[in-house]
């Protein structure tokens, strides 16, 4: 889940992932999954690649990669912060400690910092409703969040 | 073969609470003090507030610890962990903590017990008993017991799942398919979460009843990308469940085709609706569909189709083991059976509460829920998700039922009570709800795609001040347009918490407050 783990753009892997997954019944979701797995994030020149083999068109596949919060069109920072803003973790605080994160790291919620260091933003729900607040860094699941612990994650994040 | 067994939780929340690095600096001071003992990685028993939970096997019982932090396992060794010494974290004998023992677990019955992905664990403990009945009782009578035991959809809608069954059932197809709604999107749930992380056979099991039932053979598990671990436990046992033979071309020898496969969503909440999970799997935009036609005659890939949310069909194994009477005769009026009620939020005792229908919203959440997390006054609680109404305390004595809630323009939903002390302020929580209806509308109905953003606008209106008797009542009337004018829940639902909250807290929206004015 690390950006730093991503691999560069490639054509030829790209077109390799789609072909593994073109079998698949509805194959466009997990073909975008896997293209952003691989890269870390659905680069623009691919929509054509994946719209060619599914026989749909560019608009369409398109469509599929605007919709969903998930696929990100620009690479994520190396560093990925998700605070949980749902309802259950309002309810302990997630409003102020959001804004203490945002403060801490200097950046708004759904902001990536000029320098590709860390992207900070929301998530709706983990199921972690009876430990909030939570959130996930760099794909790992965080319960009880308190200000100490964004401190911690602030300076994992400046690494 | 006395070897001693601990248990370390490894669900999300034990995860998220330390759960890996307690059990690491268990599994090294162990080797350090040259004592062999097995770590079992189980699934969480749903007392979240103790986690992480370890526990420890004894002549006695299991003994829990929790919550145990990576720090306290020296002194924990020290006080005799392995023999389920005291500790100030000890919690004594886990079968009798109150939380658990009260609760009536038929769907959870394993959950926290078993070693997720044992199938001998399974088996051990009355797993594919159920799917055997089926096998033996055949396609129809499997449909009638479902539909005997009054199980009704546990996603929200309660519609009656034995229905389904029988309309998938009786339209003839080349393909038919079982579908299971993962998406749980709902703030204040994680049932289905603990289902696929700590009992995923039950689900493997009921979708694979559920196939024989209706002749479908292949199933998808659509779950929320949010829920890595879930997947991954999934796809570990689905692939365990192949190679056992209890998925493929002759199911447990039983002549009966059946296979399945996870989904990845991708973090778009409207895809909980049943017609727009349908399309996202068929890898388009999810956008809801109008019915009719119903996905049971036209569902995925226009082929009949059973979708049901995971907790209707992980409870099918009990329903087939014990019969349709033995689960109807738990619950109170139309609402049959248990249901599992996840108290989250501000809630000093934060978990999985398994029971029959009929108990009070007050008893969950004062008595079992142990009030607030924070020692302040409860204020309000939303029932049912993001669509639910917010409940003063005045309403706590409705009975958890689908139809005592609704008479209250409240729902139950997917069981998901979320507790708010006397600092929140409702407006701000009646904004947050159109706001996460414009985040997330799909975009085919106007009242829903315009009118939560307008919704939005209005309520800053009024939060400052600005015309409010005017403004609230265009909110009124939007909230009217968008109940009426909406294809889905989302739209047609997001109305509840906003109305409630004004309804029950007026004095939040700078309305005159109720309290009777003093002589000034």
């Amino acid at each position: 889940m690390h950006a730093s783990g991503y691999e560069p753009w490639s054509a030829e892997r790209a077109a390799q992932i789609i072909a593994d997954h073109q079998h698949m019944a509805g194959a466009a979701m997990p073909i975008l999954h896997a293209i952003q797995e691989a890269f870390g994030f659905v680069p623009d020149t691919v929509v054509p690649m994946i719209a060619e083999t599914l026989n749909l068109s560019r608009a369409e596949v398109h469509g599929v990669v605007t919709f969903y919060h998930d696929f990100r069109r620009e690479p994520p920072g190396r560093h990925v912060i998700k605070l949980c803003a749902a309802e259950a973790c309002q309810s302990v605080g997630a409003r102020a400690l959001t804004a203490y994160a945002e403060d801490k790291l200097g950046l708004e919620m759904g902001e990536t910092s000029p320098d590709g260091r860390v992207t900070l933003e929301p998530i709706y729900c983990l199921g972690l409703c009876a430990c909030a607040p939570a959130g996930m860094v760099n794909g790992r699941l965080v319960g009880r969040l308190d200000t100490d612990a964004i401190d911690e994650i602030a300076a994992e994040a400046s690494r | 073969m006395n070897s001693i067994r601990i248990y370390v939780p490894n669900d999300a929340t034990a995860i998220a609470c330390g759960a890996d690095r307690v059990a690491r600096a268990l599994s090294e001071a162990l080797a350090a003090r040259g004592i062999a003992a097995d770590i079992v990685r189980n699934g969480s028993r749903g007392l979240f507030w103790l986690e992480p939970l370890v526990e420890v096997e004894t002549p006695a019982g299991r003994v829990g610890y929790g919550p145990v932090k990576a720090s306290d396992v020296p002194s924990l060794l020290e006080s005799g962990l392995l023999e389920g010494q005291p500790h100030a974290l000890c919690v004594g004998l886990v079968e009798e903590i109150p939380y658990l023992k009260k609760q009536t677990r038929l769907t959870f019955a394993r959950c926290g017990i078993i070693d997720p992905l044992s199938l001998d664990d399974y088996k051990a403990h009355g797993g594919y008993r159920g799917l055997a009945k089926a096998a033996e009782i055949g396609p129809a009578a499997t449909v009638e017991e479902v539909f005997q035991s009054g199980l009704r959809g546990r996603g929200g809608a309660g519609f009656p799942t034995g229905i389904k069954w029988r309309t998938v059932a009786a339209t003839p197809a080349d393909q038919k398919y079982i579908v299971c709604n993962a998406d749980e999107g709902d703030s204040g749930t994680f049932a289905d979460r603990l289902i696929m992380e700590a009992d995923p056979f039950c689900l493997i099991e009921g979708m694979t009843i559920a196939g024989l039932a209706v002749g479908a053979t292949k199933g998808y598990v659509y779950c929320r990308s949010e829920y890595p671990l879930s997947l991954d436990v999934m796809n570990k046992a689905i692939e365990i469940a192949r190679r056992a033979g209890l998925l493929g071309d002759n199911v447990m020898g039983s002549g009966y085709a059946f296979d399945m496969e996870m989904r990845m969503g991708a973090g778009a909440y409207v895809c909980g609706e049943e017609t727009a999970l349908l399309e996202s799997l068929e890898g388009k935009r999810g956008v809801v569909r109008a019915k009719p036609p119903l996905p049971a005659i036209k569902g995925l890939f226009q082929r009949p189709t059973v979708i049901n949310n995971l907790i209707s069909l992980a409870t099918v194994p009990v329903i087939l083991d014990k019969g349709g009477a033995f689960y109807r005769d738990f619950g109170m009026g139309r609402s049959r059976g248990t249901m599992p009620i996840q108290l989250a939020g501000n809630i000093r005792f934060g978990g999985l509460f398994e029971t029959a229908f009929g108990i009070s919203l007050g008893e969950l959440v004062n008595e079992i829920g142990g009030g607030t997390a924070s020692g302040r006054p409860v204020k309000a609680v939303q029932a049912g998700g993001p669509l639910g109404a917010y409940m003063p305390v005045s309403q706590f004595d409705t009975p958890f039922d689908y139809e005592a809630f609704a008479a209250k323009d409240a729902l139950i939903g997917h069981g998901g009570i979320v507790v708010f002390d006397d600092t929140v302020d409702m407006a701000h929580m009646a904004r947050f709800a159109m706001e996460f209806c414009a985040h997330e509308s799909c975009g085919k109905c106007t009242p829903c795609r315009i009118g939560s953003t307008r919704g939005k606008e209005t309520l800053d209106k009024i939060m400052a001040g600005e015309r409010r008797e005017a403004n609230l009542a265009i909110l009124t009337d939007l909230c009217q347009t968008m109940k009426l004018g909406s294809l889905c829940a989302l739209g047609g639902f997001t109305p509840y918490p906003v109305m409630s909250a004004l309804t029950h807290f007026p004095e939040d929206f700078g309305a005159a407050p109720k309290l009777p004015m003093a002589a000034e």
